[in-house]
């Protein structure tokens, strides 16, 4: 078993554990994640983004979509720490705005997808047989489906708001979730303690989501924090064709609105960019370290 | 043979346990793994009935039919009165608390989520077991009758040794106060050191609470100090079965008989007999097997009919049953006709 590990010597008199092995799993897991430095990075990043795009608006209280001075101005030029856009807007306001509705849409668009996958994956790999193919349909269905397109044409078919673009985001990627899942009950239901867990009289709701789920989660939390990246991007690129909610600041729309500037003021696009790259980046950054902290074979080193 | 009978608490008649394997392609005949191919037995209150055999036999396989944790393709099972096969849903779910089992990895048997004292608990709170405020005082006195000390029960089972898991195994086998407990190889994945203390735990609690055991394993040492019957499974069916005495003094199917001079043992006389024999080859697939007595393939003394001919399970005297042509009626077993 994955967990199997051998911590007491056994010396076979019962009641042989020692205090120190009195340690709660939770702080190896801290331990073994900030032993990961490029982990411990990306967290840093995330949480400045998310304190910025929670905080700073509050603070600042300004209108990102304000003309505050002549469009494309240089980053510094009149005091605006990253320049003004095409339309005289204020590109640091823009992004730190930007961010919220960014994080937003890809944390809901994430959750939804986590939702759906963890659900059909679960109720696949726990019943198997008919259930476990005719999901598996569905599944295989949606993957062969180009997500992008797909998102565009439920966009657009809904109204452009953020509620539609993360839940059409969430409904394109939430294959990748479902077959992880599906994988681990396969695995986790043929183990000896949910074998006892049956015995002992729980009935299958528990054995799924009590029993079952927590063992489960693991390789999917790590799966939902790569989602958040994939959710931003597609988040991006929706803005970016202009099939999001044109009233709200995003890094996409920032970059779709001068794209056109690409030559004359590669900054316009450059920064709204980079704060994607960064955010996706830390993402992944952090499902690497939640990966080696959830991992007891790295743990045993 | 299913005859009522107030001292059977189980009674296990042509059970049946077939894997269907998948198809190769759309065209292969599908192909069944016979893990349990038609077995019989019956385990009286309070006793301890042994399966032994070597890897692959269907142990596992027969343990998890009887607890209803694996689908049974055919046969009868009864627990007492209840019939165990026509059992489902929440009546099943209620008549679990009368039968447990005890597995073989320390490990993978208990949640590593969990922490001891609620895995000890938990049997009680889903099956009723007690006044709900009286069960933090049960699961104490459980931990104490086991062998862990009340205070462990805040630990995590990765914090446990695997002789200590074992007993939080058993605690929570114990904890629904069940009448049949199914040890399935409790103590193969222990120091021998170990395994002893485990068996004497498990026997003192059979003495205290009068439980019947179904206990397997493939160590004919331990079966022999734990138990008052033996099956002898090879390859999904049972071919020899008698009380303990009678197995090893006058083991009669040439399988049990091969499997006894293999042990090691102290007694000279016994290890220069010089009818000791050397089980060679593997065990024949189980998957779809061909007719004929399936230890054909590797008994010394196999015959033409031995191939042809499905040996049955017969009585050959009071309480000592064998599969085997070659052995007669009046019990002399092809080993001893040399
Ligand atoms: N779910 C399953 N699907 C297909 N075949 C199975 C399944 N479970 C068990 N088998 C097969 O049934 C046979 C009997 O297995 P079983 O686990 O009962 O043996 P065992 O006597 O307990 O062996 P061991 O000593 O290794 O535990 C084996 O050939 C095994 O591969
Ligand atoms: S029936 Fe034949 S092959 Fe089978 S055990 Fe007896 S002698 Fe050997
Ligand atoms: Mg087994």
């Amino acid at each position: 078993m994955s967990d199997a590990k051998n911590t007491t010597p056994s010396n076979g008199s019962p009641g042989d554990v020692d205090e120190i092995f009195v340690e709660h799993p939770f702080r190896q897991f801290v331990v073994m994640y900030m032993r990961n430095y490029a982990a411990v990075a990306g967290l840093f990043v995330f949480v400045l983004i998310v304190g910025a795009a929670l905080f700073a608006p509050l603070i600042l209280d300004l209108d990102p979509f304000e003309m505050v001075d002549a469009p494309l101005l240089r980053p510094g030029e009149g005091g605006h720490l990253l320049g003004t856009d095409n339309l005289g807007r204020d590109l640091f306001v823009a992004i730190i705005y930007g961010a919220r509705v960014t994080m937003a849409v890809g944390g809901a668009a994430a959750g939804i997808t986590l939702v759906i996958g963890l659900t059909i994956g679960a109720m696949a790999g726990y019943y198997r047989g008919w259930v476990d193919e005719v999901l598996m349909r569905i599944t295989e269905f949606f993957q062969v489906l180009p997500p992008l397109l797909l998102a565009m044409v439920l966009v657009a078919l809904f109204s452009p708001t953020l509620e539609t673009v993360a839940i059409a985001i969430g409904v394109v990627s939430w294959t990748g979730v479902a077959r992880l899942a599906r994988a681990e009950f396969l695995r986790l239901r043929e183990q000896e303690f949910v074998k006892a867990a049956r015995s002992i009289g729980a009935r299958d709701r528990r054995i799924i989501w009590l029993v079952i789920m927590p063992n489960a989660l693991p390789p999917l939390i790590v799966n939902a924090a790569l989602t958040v990246g994939i959710a931003i991007l597609f988040e991006a690129a929706l803005s970016f064709l202009g099939l999001s909610d044109p009233n709200v600041m995003s890094w996409g729309k920032l970059i779709g609105d001068n794209r056109d500037y690409l030559l004359d003021a590669p900054w316009t696009i450059t920064f709204p960019g980079v704060a994607i790259f960064l955010t996706v980046l830390s993402m992944s950054l952090i499902g690497d370290g939640l990966t080696d902290a959830f991992n007891p074979k790295l743990r045993e080193r | 043979m299913s005859a009522p009978d107030n001292d059977v608490l189980l009674d296990v008649q042509h059970l049946k346990v077939h894997f269907q394997l998948p198809r190769k392609n759309i065209f292969a005949k599908a192909s069944k793994v016979h893990a349990v191919d038609d077995v019989s037995f019956q385990v009286r209150r309070g006793t301890t009935l042994g399966i032994v055999g070597e890897s692959g036999s269907g142990k596992t396989t027969t343990a998890l039919a009887v607890m209803r944790l694996t689908p049974v393709t055919d046969g009868s099972m009864h627990l007492g009165d209840t019939d165990l096969v026509a059992l489902e849903g929440e009546a099943l779910r209620k008549t679990r608390s009368r039968m447990q089992i005890i597995f073989q990895d320390p490990y993978s048997s208990l949640n590593p989520r969990v922490r001891a004292g609620a895995i000890v608990r938990e049997p009680m709170d889903l099956m009723n077991i007690g006044a709900p405020g009286d069960r933090e005082g049960l699961v104490g006195e459980l931990f104490k009758k086991v062998g862990l000390r009340p205070e462990q029960q805040a630990l995590f089972p990765h914090q446990f040794s695997g002789g200590q898991r074992q007993r939080i195994g058993v605690a929570r086998a114990l904890a629904t106060q069940p009448e049949l407990v199914v040890c399935d190889e409790p103590v193969s994945a222990l120091d021998v050191a170990i395994q002893a203390q485990i068996l004497n735990l498990l026997r003192s609690l059979q003495a205290e609470f009068g439980l019947t055991y179904l206990f397997i394993s493939h160590d004919l040492g331990v079966v022999q100090y734990m138990c008052d019957e033996i099956a002898v499974m090879y390859l999904g069916q049972i071919v020899e079965q008698a009380d303990r005495i009678s197995l090893f003094t006058e083991p009669l199917h040439p399988y049990t008989w091969a499997l006894l001079s293999a042990v090691p043992s102290a007694d000279p006389a016994v290890r220069d007999r010089a009818d000791r024999v050397r089980l060679v080859g593997d065990p024949p697939s189980p998957i779809d097997p061909p007719p004929g007595c399936r230890f054909a393939g590797r008994c010394p003394f196999a015959e033409a009919r031995c191939v042809a001919e499905t040996p049955s399970l017969r009585t050959i005297r009071s309480g000592h049953a064998v599969a085997c042509h070659l052995v007669s009626d009046d019990g002399v077993p092809p080993q001893r006709r040399r």
